[in-house]
């Protein structure tokens, strides 16, 4: 298993987010994690990267232990988290924003880092020197996913990519995780469009008020009864 | 011409002013906190570089120390103060500032006395007078002028354009996504503190060469002052802070100038008043959106 989280308990203060939660993404997978707003998906991903503390259990990569760890040092173990709304630094520029990705990486690679990512999106090489605030929420996604790229992760982490765009962009944004995944990247991806991530995972995880209350293929639970009911409109 | 002079003699007050006010702009621009303590420092580093001279070593040396303890200071602060603090609501962050503040204080009057010392300024900077034009200039003012501007533009430099400064710059913008880039918020944050306090150490040199006097609640109004000038400015903007000093610097000036040398602080606090009614954004400060 490249990513095992065990029996995880996360608060925020007296609220109970996270339930004892346990999954697992082997190495080359797409997982999914659905549920509606507020079922913890979120807060999963950010004690993943160590931005929050769990309260109880454990989140192994690569068979090590990484709960208690810095989030820094997470960076630099090959874990790349795409936030949720994007959080790309408006003031600074694409390149800027691009090079931040890249903090951990040696400053050689930076250059090479930054061409790869300008193929991929071509659209923010014609703004590399744009502030980024500057974007449209489209070239803002396309961005984020560049920066989270700059580290060369071998896992990422994307919180919600498709939010706020249009069926247009969504698509694209859906077809570059492919691309990536195809790269040899794996994908742990949190989404509230459950149709379209279902649809490219390998397997995905239905999280309730905190809890996984069903685990499967995409196709099992495209397929399934209570998710069409509860998350694909019937 | 008279104008003229008073004018060089504001730049030269305002640019001390701007290297105080611009650790009060960066600290706060990274973790939204008023760090009155800043005001402090400088009367340190005034102790500082006043004691070694007083013991016959080289000038040079106290100058160098004198910013060497300052950033020792300021960082020692930080790691004790405000890093156990992070998760704090910003309230309890600025009253502990107060409190080191007030500390600070109190620890150099119960060490060196409450009696003002003097403090040895023709030997940092000898005290010769040029005639430049009609205008009567003084080697302080040149120098504090040059290293003031010199020093600002290294500045520039740092937070533009090396790996450091985009980082703080990052961390400034969004703590959790810069954490998420691998940044490393904690030496992010010192590193800034580091800055802001060599910058106050030059400026403490500096002040202490042209009103020669040290006492432990020297860097209270100046303190104070450099925090108006910050506020001025736009509080969290580097080149802000620049300017916000420059025009408090000419002000207080000019008010001296026009015989009225017993309201300068009062007009400071006024323009501050004002400021904060009228925009208080200041010159260039971004929106004054709560961080979510």
């Amino acid at each position: 298993m490249m990513l095992s989280v065990k029996d995880l308990n996360v608060y925020y203060g007296p609220i109970h987010a996270v339930k004892g939660v346990s999954f697992a993404v082997d190495q080359g997978e797409i997982v999914t994690l659905i549920g509606a707003n507020g079922a913890g998906k979120s807060t999963i991903l950010k004690t993943v990267s160590g931005l929050l503390k769990p309260k109880s259990g454990e989140v192994d990569f690569m068979g090590k232990k990484i709960s208690g760890t810095a989030p820094h040092k997470i960076v630099e173990l090959g874990i790349a988290h795409v936030p949720e709304g994007r959080r790309i630094f408006t003031r600074m520029t694409v390149e800027e924003n691009l090079e931040m990705g890249a903090f951990t990486a040696p400053s050689s690679s930076i250059e090479e880092g930054k061409e790869q990512v300008f193929q991929r999106f071509p659209r923010l090489k014609e703004r590399r020197k744009q502030t980024a605030g500057t974007l449209s929420g489209g070239e803002q996604q396309m961005l984020a996913m560049g920066r989270a790229l700059m580290s060369k992760p071998s896992l990422m982490m994307l919180d919600e990519p498709s939010m706020g765009l249009a069926p247009i962009l969504v698509e694209q944004v859906f077809d570059i995780i492919r691309e990536l995944h195809e790269a040899g990247t794996t994908i742990l991806l949190v989404e509230q469009n459950a149709q379209m991530a279902l649809s490219i995972a390998d397997r995905a995880y239905v999280l309730e008020t905190g809890k996984i209350s069903l685990s499967g293929t995409g196709r099992e639970l495209a397929e399934s009864e209570s998710v069409r009911k509860a998350y694909l409109g019937g | 011409m008279i104008v003229l002079q008073q004018l060089i003699n504001g730049l030269q007050l305002g640019s001390v002013y701007a290297l105080i006010a611009l650790g009060y702009s960066m600290v706060y621009g990274i973790i939204l906190l008023l760090n009155f303590a800043h005001g402090d420092i400088i009367m340190v580093g005034g102790y500082i570089a006043l004691l070694i001279i007083a013991a016959g070593i080289s000038p040079l040396v106290a100058v160098i120390a004198s910013v060497a303890g300052c950033t020792v200071l300021a960082c020692l602060i930080e790691k004790a103060a405000y890093t156990p603090l992070r998760s704090a609501p910003r309230i309890s962050l600025l009253i502990t500032a107060i409190g080191v503040s007030y500390f600070l204080e109190n620890v150099a009057q119960l060490i060196l006395g409450a009696d003002p010392r003097v403090f040895p300024n023709t030997a940092v900077i000898p005290a010769v007078n040029y005639n430049i034009g009609g205008l009567n200039v003084s080697l302080t003012t040149l120098v504090t002028l040059s290293v003031a501007v010199v020093s600002m533009a290294a500045l520039t430099v740092l937070v533009q354009k090396t790996k450091m400064g985009k980082a703080m710059r990052a961390v400034s913008e969004d703590m959790g996504a810069a954490q998420m880039m691998g940044i490393n918020i904690n030496s992010t944050i010192t590193f800034t503190f580091a800055i802001g306090a060599v910058l106050a150490g030059i400026g403490a040199i500096l002040y202490c060469c042209k009103y020669p006097q040290v006492k432990p609640t020297t860097g209270y109004l100046l303190g104070l002052k450099a925090f108006v000038a910050a506020v001025l400015g736009g509080i969290g903007s580097i080149p802000g802070a620049m300017l916000g000093g420059l025009a408090i610097g000419v002000a207080e000036v000019v008010v001296t100038a026009l015989g009225y040398s017993t309201w300068t602080d009062a007009v400071v606090f006024a323009i501050l008043i004002v400021v904060l009614l009228v925009k208080p954004t200041g010159f260039m400060g971004a929106s004054l959106n709560e961080k979510v």
